[in-house]
């Protein structure tokens, strides 16, 4: 971390995103520091989504600033975000393998060797096509290109989601074992009670805003209660 | 196998408690080497930090220590582990007479049925 020493790995102030006149976020304020597992936590529909869009340079907010490690979002933080989007979006017809040399063009700080060792790991020969794979599978290889690049700022958009609870385990290890002293990562889910004990700190987003950006451990010991308790009473329906 | 947890307190402090117990017990020897951080929040299927967390606490206890290179060890007093042991069966122990004084039991049926089940 020489170069980004003192700027935090993200700092939203003051974002707004509106579709239309609909407004979905409503003035955020977030920073995150370094070495850190963040849950974007809120049920559907709240934004997380576009919130993770915009950080990583896909959606433009509509008011406010976001920069990653100093840099406002454009080609620079790109080079620092590492994006698992929700739907995968590698072809059908194209091979495990060339799926790691795109990533390999692309990105100046993805590692191949690290991938072919995890796809090894997942018994996944990179021969095959993408067409072949189950829907599990391919999330995970997925997962396994985002987390092979060695990114200061990792943004998984419901990493686990459509997958079994076995896959959700190795899914969950993957991250954990990637896990980057200076990176930080940060995952949106609403499955809570899965993820809970690899997150530090949480953020609940509720009516476009942040309700709540606290550490996991606090809300515990303060409320007595886990955050996935929490969350069903903030969210109650 | 993850480590599983309950809802109702910080997870490093029950993760702490998990490490306790295999120090108390023997699983990591007085003296002996503790494993890394990543490993242990590898295993127990939770956030090195949090794992950081509650290796922290248990060197606050004194049940282990570190040094600059080596990494962590369990204490060499095997009197303070002795001790902890003991506490921790009066806090069990303490738990059971409280259970079972919700459940009406009087001090003297208590003291009958712990003859009986250890007879």
């Amino acid at each position: 971390m020489s170069e980004q020493n003192t700027a935090p790995v993200l700092e939203i102030q003051g974002l707004t995103k509106r579709y239309g006149i609909k407004p979905v976020l409503k003035g955020i304020d977030l920073t995150l520091s370094g070495g850190k597992i963040v849950g974007l936590l809120g049920p559907n529909g709240v934004g997380k989504t576009t919130l993770i869009k915009i950080i990583s340079g896909l959606l433009t907010p509509s008011e406010g600033s976001v920069t990653v490690a100093g840099r406002p979002i454009g080609a620079e933080s790109k080079a620092l975000v590492s994006y698992l989007p929700e739907r995968t979006y590698l072809a059908d017809w194209m091979r495990v393998g060339d799926a790691v040399e795109l990533f390999a063009d692309f990105y100046a700080d993805f590692d191949p060797n690290r991938a072919m060792e995890m796809l090894e790991r997942l018994h996944v020969n990179p021969e095959e096509r993408f067409k072949t794979l189950s829907k599990g599978t391919r999330e995970k290889v997925q997962l396994v290109l985002v987390m092979s690049r060695k990114a200061l700022l990792y943004v998984l958009d419901e990493p686990i989601g459509g997958v079994d609870p076995a896959a959700r385990d190795y899914i969950l290890s993957t991250i954990l074992t990637n896990y980057n002293e200076n990176g930080t990562i940060l995952i949106s889910t609403h499955l809570i009670s899965d993820v809970e004990s690899v997150l530090d700190e949480v953020v609940f987003l509720k009516d476009g805003q942040i309700f709540l950006h606290d550490t996991v451990d606090h809300i515990r010991e303060e409320q007595g209660k886990s955050v996935d308790g929490l969350f069903r009473e903030v969210f109650q329906c | 196998m993850a480590w599983s947890f309950t809802s109702d307190a910080p997870i490093y402090a029950q993760a702490a408690r998990v490490i306790k117990l295999r120090i108390l017990k023997g699983d990591y020897p007085p003296g002996g080497t503790v494993p890394s951080v990543r490993d242990l929040a590898q295993e127990a299927a939770v956030n090195p930090n949090t794992m950081q967390r509650a290796l922290s606490l248990l060197e606050s206890e004194g049940l282990l220590t570190t040094q600059r290179t080596a990494g962590r060890r369990v204490t060499e007093e095997q009197e303070r582990i002795t001790h902890l042991r003991r506490e921790m069966a009066e806090t069990v122990i303490e738990e059971c007479r409280s259970r079972l004084t919700e459940l009406g039991y009087t001090a003297e049926d208590i003291r009958r049925i712990w003859k009986e089940e250890f007879q």
